[in-house]
């Protein structure tokens, strides 16, 4: 009765992203290989890849390009920024919210790697910005001299609207009788916030976090189009260094153990939100 | 309170200038035939850029490609997400919450992380650089968020007109195609665009899953403009980032004009 319908779904799921999932703690222990005799017949080699994995610098200094990644972009920015905006969009004129919500929703909507070309040539050398900071005299190619915070601050432009959008969402349900009394009682706009606003939206607040947090972890093609994780591998984050183990030296079951690594940190970071959920309940 | 007013106002509009900033290169290079990286003002504005990459084998076959697996991605997605949402909307089923907390969970993975072992399963399947398996897996992986969205909709739906329905002997199916869907029909939509830009957009899937630059679809055709010798049209790069984003603009502002505003953000993060 309740099978049939449901049927397709759950082999589409479990073929392709439950299968994947378990085969990837299957693989990891494994050394298979895209091409080459471990190819066709993959050996069992233990914890090797993760030996490897964590005595490496690469993935040590790949996983903490990641994590610093994650807070910079999306934690700080996207959500920090977020929320400033929602919050101070709030009673503006209908023109200047009109702006602002277009101009940031803009480079949410355009697909990953066209919003990449456009922020590509924004920090390029002969780009937008150099023109600009050129009449100041302070001209650089920032994709070498800080590919770091380039990359970051890319994310934050393409995903700041993702949370801004969450969050004026939450705004509007704020009961305004909380906010009024707690004016009528002389706090300020910095009080209020903290104290009555925030609280409110709390859970939408660890939701958006959680969210934002999974989505900046996969992201690939923003990067890879900016820097492809050079110069000298200072933007290498998991996926990058995934990639380039298993699709370009075909070393398909250390790609895996890095996978895994990165869905760990994915849990990791859930696990974290999650409980602050509950410890502050 | 003047002083703080205009501060925040302030704040506002410079937001605003560097966010737009970086979109202005695109416009104004692509009318540029001479354009390089900085955003100016062409000296003479011409379509020569999109005259160039309109023809079948630059802009044509990629969007083509890039238009049958998204549309073929949102009907799978959509006819599977909302059989699946019937039962889990309209039954008492034991493992219900069990099962909607997988596939809310699932719809935060990141696909990223799973592209390596996927990898591995096409090659086992022999469905590597093949369109139909691309286009199902990424109906695979837009699911979860699908069956979610659907069964919201559908809960919205009084069951009384099916019970209805049931009673003058109509089956399960035929309430579901002759009662519910015709009423969560804008619903059904929303989602059906929603997986359609999310395939549009997406970059790694077919970057890992095709080889062959003749299936390849928009999101990664757009990288032949880096022609080998390092030398690259900027101008046309920009026309066809253009011709590439123009469809999802259009059904962006379509979607939230029905919804008012906020896509499906509201209803997505509530859970």
């Amino acid at each position: 009765m309740w099978l049939p319908p449901l049927a397709p779904s759950i082999v589409l799921l479990g073929l392709f992203v439950a299968g994947p999932i378990l085969w990837c703690f299957y693989a990891a222990f494994t050394n298979s290989a895209l091409s080459g005799i471990s190819a066709r017949r993959p050996k069992f080699v233990g914890i090797d890849n993760f030996t490897t994995a964590f005595t490496s610098s690469d993935v040590a200094s790949s996983l903490w390009l990641t994590v610093v990644f994650v807070l910079l972009s999306a934690v700080v920015g996207q959500n920090g920024l977020g929320i400033l905006l929602a919050v101070f969009l709030q009673q503006r004129g209908k023109l200047l919210r009109g702006i602002v919500g277009t101009v940031v929703v803009a480079a949410w909507v355009l697909p990953e790697v066209v919003a990449a070309f456009a922020i590509y040539a924004f920090l390029n050398a002969q780009g937008t910005l150099n023109e600009v900071l050129g009449w100041f005299g302070m001209g650089q190619n920032w994709l070498y001299t800080a590919p770091m915070l380039a990359v970051v601050l890319a994310n934050i432009w393409r995903g700041t609207a993702f949370s801004m959008l969450v969050y004026q969402a939450a705004l509007s349900e704020v009961p305004s009788d909380l906010v009024e009394a707690a004016q009528v009682d002389g706090a300020g706009p910095l009080r209020r916030f903290w104290h009555v606003v925030l609280p409110v939206i709390r859970r939408t607040v660890v939701t958006n976090l959680m969210l934002i947090t999974l989505q900046t972890l996969g992201v690939f093609g923003l990067i890879y189009v900016l820097t492809a994780g050079g110069p000298d591998n200072k933007t290498r984050t998991l996926p990058l260094l995934m990639y380039e183990q298993a699709f370009k030296f075909g070393q398909i079951g250390y790609g895996t153990a890095i996978a895994l690594v990165l869905l760990v940190l994915g849990a990791v970071f859930s696990l974290v939100y999650i409980r602050s959920l509950k410890a502050e309940v | 309170m003047r002083g703080p007013r205009l501060v925040v106002n302030l704040v506002l509009l410079v937001v605003a200038v560097l966010f737009v900033a970086p979109l202005l290169w695109l416009v104004t290079a692509s009318f540029d035939t001479h354009g390089g990286l900085a955003a100016k003002v062409p000296g003479e504005a011409t379509l020569g850029n999109f005259g160039q990459i309109l023809n079948w084998e630059v802009g044509g076959r990629p969007l083509v490609n890039g238009l049958l697996i998204s549309s073929g991605t949102a009907i799978i997605a959509v006819v599977v997400a909302v059989l699946a949402a019937y039962p889990l909307s309209r039954f008492q089923l034991r493992f219900r919450r069990p099962f909607l907390y997988t596939i809310l969970f699932t719809t935060g993975l990141p696909v990223t992380a799973i592209m390596v072992p996927v990898y591995g399963l096409f090659v086992r399947l022999s469905l590597v650089d093949s369109l139909w398996g691309t286009t199902v897996f990424l109906a695979a992986t837009a699911l979860p968020m699908a069956i979610w969205m659907c069964k919201n909709f559908m809960d919205g739906i009084p069951i009384s007109l099916e019970e209805a329905a049931w009673v003058d002997g109509a089956s399960s199916l035929q309430a579901l195609r002759s009662i519910v869907l015709p009423l969560m029909a804008p619903g059904v939509a929303v989602v059906g665009i929603f997986t359609f830009i999310t395939a549009w957009g997406n970059f790694f899937v077919p970057f890992v899953l095709l080889l062959d630059p003749d299936k390849m679809p928009a999101s990664v055709g757009i990288f032949s403009f880096f022609g080998q010798n390092g030398l690259v049209a900027y101008g046309q790069l920009a026309a066809y980032s253009i011709l590439y984003t123009a469809p999802v603009l259009g059904l962006y502002l379509v979607v939230s004009r029905w919804l008012g505003g906020g896509f499906s953000m509201a209803g997505a993060v509530k859970a």
